[in-house]
């Protein structure tokens, strides 16, 4: 009896997954103003209501998954909320539910992490930070759900927000206050730019549903408007060059779960925001757009590679490491919508899976690295690479998960990254048969430029491991560095699992991705007749498995260890490291970041815009120092910002203080509105 | 799946294995010989290798689990690695794990193995070893991907065993970018496995080394494990050399007994051939600087974008 009703609820929840979504994202708010019944209790907050949190997200990633397997069609409801006359048009489809999974999947890591991580006395109180925490997630939910323009855009809008106060929760410090202004002017700049996208889209019927948008016959003109102006907004919401320089300063300046919720989610919010404009609302139509955003995704990622290269803040570098992968995403839209715009179909959901995948990947091995961080920036307090080091031994389990996230993000077989990246570089082979000679010649240097980023991303993650994790501690005090609670470590290892799971099996991955192009393109890739490994196209011409991957090597490793050990011994004497005939050494002297830095600077000197301060070989006290900023600050935003400074200086001349002045503005004002309407 | 494409499967693994250390003493005696000096044994490489077994492990007092798990993992990858190249056969089951662009990857995860192994212990040439040893590996990358991406234009497959097959069964492809790719392909092999002109294995001088800096804290079996994991890396990459470009006699799908013989006396000639033309390289050409080596690089990838526009520009047949 008991059995058959959980089988009538976990049936009627399955028949109506948009109503139960919308019950899950409603948890959320709910949970934020639990959090202000206590506010100063960290244990109530963190170790109670986060955990919960964590659930709601493990349930919306598996009903976001069975939605996807399953194929269930696209359910539509109308919530008489909002302003009078403007009803919130809700919809969930195969696109949202795969952005969904992500949010469920890597929010259920963070949340649980996030309840070991946050101590009292940090900035906000905690019941403030729970608030804005579960009230961003629930913001993040609804920008996929939306079906009109008025309820994306209040919940962008929020998203905006929480996400504000959240970067800014140690308010006290100056560098982190100027951060949230900088992240909240450019996302405000960005929502602007996506207000307009949707007032170009509507197209003269002045209905702001996405159905409308999608049915409005737009001239090709008003069109590449549209994208371009969704272009610029999504854009800056996922840090694409040159609207990139929030990311930098905001990311690392917030509490490391909120850097992991915003590298590892929000930015995601964009790229299904774009997907949304570009394939569902305004149906592909040029090839042109295709290659300005493959373009800009190209340069972004090397972009982001090489200052990646250069950072000496770790969580600095995993934000440059986002904007890579950001861009690597942005590639495979490209591609993408080029090949879309063509009528390559199957080459378009090739590529279109491959930047989805990529999405869902970014989101695990990010969060679980910058979380990473957060864990040894409780125990050493340090976040500059140059005095961290040899954390493998007092911290072995944040060690090895934050291995695992490393491994996976340098695109190495067999974990996640490396799928998503080997899906991208096969949608590159096919484009020399695009219908466009000079395009198609050139395109095969976008593919050396992917491969050049792949290989870069490679060196900085060794970078950034080896030198927060491997070597000798840098300073003393690192040897008292503890390891994760258990609740960071469930968090942690959740997403290693992921990031596992997703490299060794990516079938179910790469099919729910491919509800997504069928519903986008009418097209998926070919569904390999073998579970053991995928082939996007035909087998004969590419297949991967990381099933193989992995268990040849494990086989071979421990046939080897059980061979070495029984033909020869397993004896070991310990002794000390060989110095060179230099016994003085201390550990400062290891390979620092800089020094890691250096070919980087060396070869891609173009890039930086680098001051030095080398010192003389006779000075007693030397020290180095080095800055790099990039070119766009100084060429496209201090202009910019000089001139708006201009401009209010010339406004403010209106200001003068005086209340008969000011009296005169008003009458006159009034005068001329008198004319104008006689 | 044919049981015997198995028994092919796990005799070319093993053929790997144990040719890998005889091939790297054979273009070690090659060198010898051309720079007038008396050759060491054949076999010199086997002796190296069982001493080290025997030895007693000196491990570094700091070194942590995985500066001991990398030397394992190095192995298994590589032989990984020589299971997925179609040195004899094409028809190996383990061949669709891979491409050869997740071939490269596979690569890459012994590469950064390696490097994190090195920068473990702390010193500095550990660390100065990684970080040459993946600068070295993310500009062969962009190159190495280009020679593939010709192959995949000319043989419509990624897959090495599909381009040998379509390789063997129409032997009248030819096409002049191959020639380009060939020449990237041996200079790529030559960055990747720390020979003249980008490191030198026989070095141990300070300011130049790259893959012995990485090695220095190792001793013992872990030293003889990433000695034949390196041995047998250069063995994977010439018979890939092999496999795309002088194909010709590897048994393809379905073939006899007889004709495996034949393709595994083949893959020897081609093998000591390939051995004394690198060992001839290498003893014509000079270690470049360091920092010379992204010149190096840079010109092996434009040599192979070159093979790919002209490959794109003649129009031909893109899939034979």
């Amino acid at each position: 009896m008991n059995a058959h009703l959980w089988a009538n609820f976990l049936n009627s929840v399955l028949s109506h997954p948009l109503g139960s979504t919308l019950l899950i994202v409603a948890c959320w708010p709910g949970i934020a103003i639990a959090c202000l019944l206590r506010p100063h209790s960290i244990r109530y907050v963190a170790r109670f209501l986060f955990p919960v949190g964590a659930l709601a997200c493990v349930g919306m990633f598996l009903l976001a998954g069975t939605f996807l397997i399953s194929g269930h069609s696209t359910e539509v409801m109308t919530l008489p909320l909002g302003l009078p006359d403007l009803p919130f048009h809700l919809r969930l489809d195969a696109l949202s539910a795969f952005f969904l999974l992500i949010l469920g999947l890597s929010g259920a890591g963070i949340s649980t992490f996030a309840a070991g991580y946050f101590r009292s006395g940090e900035g906000t109180a905690p019941g403030l930070l729970g608030l804005h925490y579960h009230v961003f997630l629930a913001s993040m939910a609804v920008v996929m759900l939306a079906d009109d323009a008025y309820l994306f855009m209040v919940a962008w809008e929020t998203m905006a927000l929480t996400s504000y106060f959240l970067v800014t929760s140690q308010h006290r410090i100056l560098e982190i206050r100027r951060a949230g202004f900088l992240y909240l002017l450019m996302a405000h700049l960005g929502a602007i730019s996506i207000l307009l996208s949707f007032g170009v889209m509507q197209g003269g019927s002045w209905q702001f549903t996405f159905d409308a948008m999608r049915n409005a016959s737009l001239a090709p003109f008003w069109a590449t408007v549209a994208f371009t102006l969704a272009l610029l907004g999504f854009g800056a919401k996922a840090g694409l060059v040159p609207m990139h320089v929030w990311l930098p300063e905001a990311h690392p300046a917030a509490p490391s779960p909120v850097s992991a919720m915003m590298s590892g989610l929000m930015l995601k919010t964009a790229i299904y925001g774009l997907l949304r404009v570009t394939f569902d609302l305004l149906h592909v139509k040029f090839w042109q757009w295709g290659v300005a955003v493959l373009a800009l995704g190209l340069f972004s990622a090397l972009f982001g590679a090489i200052f990646a290269g250069v950072q000496t803040d770790m969580k600095r570098l995993l934000a440059y490491s986002s904007i890579e992968n950001v861009g690597l995403i942005f590639t495979g839209i490209g591609l993408s919508i080029l090949f879309a715009a063509s009528n390559m179909r199957l080459f378009a959901a090739l590529a279109l899976s491959a930047a989805l995948l990529h999405a869902l990947n970014h989101s695990l091995f990010k969060s679980l690295l910058f979380l990473a961080t957060g864990s040894v920036l409780h125990a050493t307090r340090q976040r500059s690479l140059g005095k961290l080091g040899g954390l493998i031994r007092p911290m072995p389990w944040v060690a090895a998960l934050a291995l695992i996230g490393t491994l996976a993000i340098a695109g190495l077989p067999p974990l996640n990254g490396f799928v998503s990246e080997w899906l991208l570089l096969q949608s590159f082979l096919y484009t020399p048969q695009l219908p466009h000679a000079f395009i198609n010649m050139l395109i095969p240097l976008g593919a050396a430029a992917l491969a050049l980023t792949v290989a870069l991303a490679a060196y900085v993650m060794v970078k950034f491991y080896g030198v927060i994790f491997l070597g000798q501690p840098r300073e003393a005090s690192l040897a008292q560095a503890h390891d994760a609670n258990w609740l960071e470590r469930i968090g942690l290892a959740w997403l290693a699992a992921g990031c596992i799971a997703i490299g060794v099996q990516p079938q179910l991955a790469l099919h729910a991705a491919g509800r997504s192009t069928g519903m986008l393109l009418g097209q998926i890739i070919a569904p390999d007749p073998s579970v053991w490994r995928i082939a996007p196209i035909a087998p004969e011409q590419a297949s991967y498995s990381g099933w193989i991957f992995l268990a040849v090597i494990l086989c071979v490793v421990a046939v080897t260890f059980l061979a070495v050990r029984l033909l020869a011994h397993g004896r070991v004497r310990r002794t000390a490291a060989w110095d060179c005939g230099y016994p003085w050494q201390t550990t400062r002297m290891q390979d620092t970041a800089e020094g890691f830095g250096q070919p980087i600077r060396h070869m891609f000197g173009a890039f930086f815009r680098m001051e030095r301060d080398l010192p003389s070989p006779t000075d007693l006290t030397p020290r180095y120092r080095v800055h790099i900023e990039d070119h766009f600050w100084h060429a496209v935003y201090k202009p910019i910002a000089a001139g708006v400074q201009r401009l209010a200086d010339a406004v403010s001349y209106l200001q003068g203080g005086r209340l008969a002045i000011y009296l005169l503005f008003s009458f006159l004002t009034l005068l001329g509105l008198l004319v104008f309407v006689l | 799946m044919r049981g015997i494409a198995f028994v092919w499967q796990f005799g070319e693994v093993l053929l790997a294995i144990a040719l890998a250390p005889l091939f790297s003493g054979w273009i070690a005696k090659c060198r010898a010989w051309m720079q007038n000096r008396t050759a060491p044994p054949l076999t010199q490489q086997y002796r190296m290798l069982r001493k080290l077994f025997l030895k007693d492990v000196a491990l570094a007092e700091n070194a942590s689990w995985l500066f001991r798990a990398a030397p394992y993992v190095l192995f298994g990858t590589m032989v990984l690695a020589a299971a997925i190249i179609p040195s004899v056969v094409t028809d190996l089951p383990f061949a669709s794990a891979a491409d050869a662009i997740a071939l490269i990857g596979l690569f890459a995860t012994a590469r950064v193995f390696q490097a994190l192994a090195a920068m473990d212990i702390g010193t500095a040439f550990g660390t100065l070893g990684a970080r040459r040893e993946m600068m070295v590996g993310f500009l062969a990358e962009p190159a190495i991907l280009m020679v593939f991406f010709n192959a995949f234009l000319l043989f419509g497959t990624t897959a090495l065993t599909g381009m040998v097959d379509n390789y063997a069964t129409h032997p009248s492809v030819f096409d002049p970018s191959v020639v380009f790719a060939a020449i990237a392909f041996v200079m790529v092999l030559l960055a990747e496995n720390a020979r003249i002109p980008i490191d030198n294995p026989a070095t141990h001088l300070e300011l130049t080394m790259i893959h012995e800096a990485m090695v220095l804290e190792y001793s013992a079996r872990h030293l003889a494990l990433i000695e034949w994991a390196s041995s047998l890396k250069i063995f994977n990459y010439a018979c890939i050399g092999i496999a795309l470009f002088i194909p010709w006699g590897i048994a393809i799908h379905g073939a006899t007994v007889g004709a495996v013989l034949i393709a595994l006396l083949t893959l020897i000639v081609k093998l000591a051939l390939c051995g004394a033309a690198l060992a001839l390289i290498e003893s014509i050409s000079a270690k470049l600087r360091i920092f010379r080596a992204p010149e190096f690089m840079a010109m092996a990838f434009l040599i192979a974008v070159l093979g790919l526009l002209v490959h794109l520009l003649l129009g031909a047949n893109t899939s034979a």
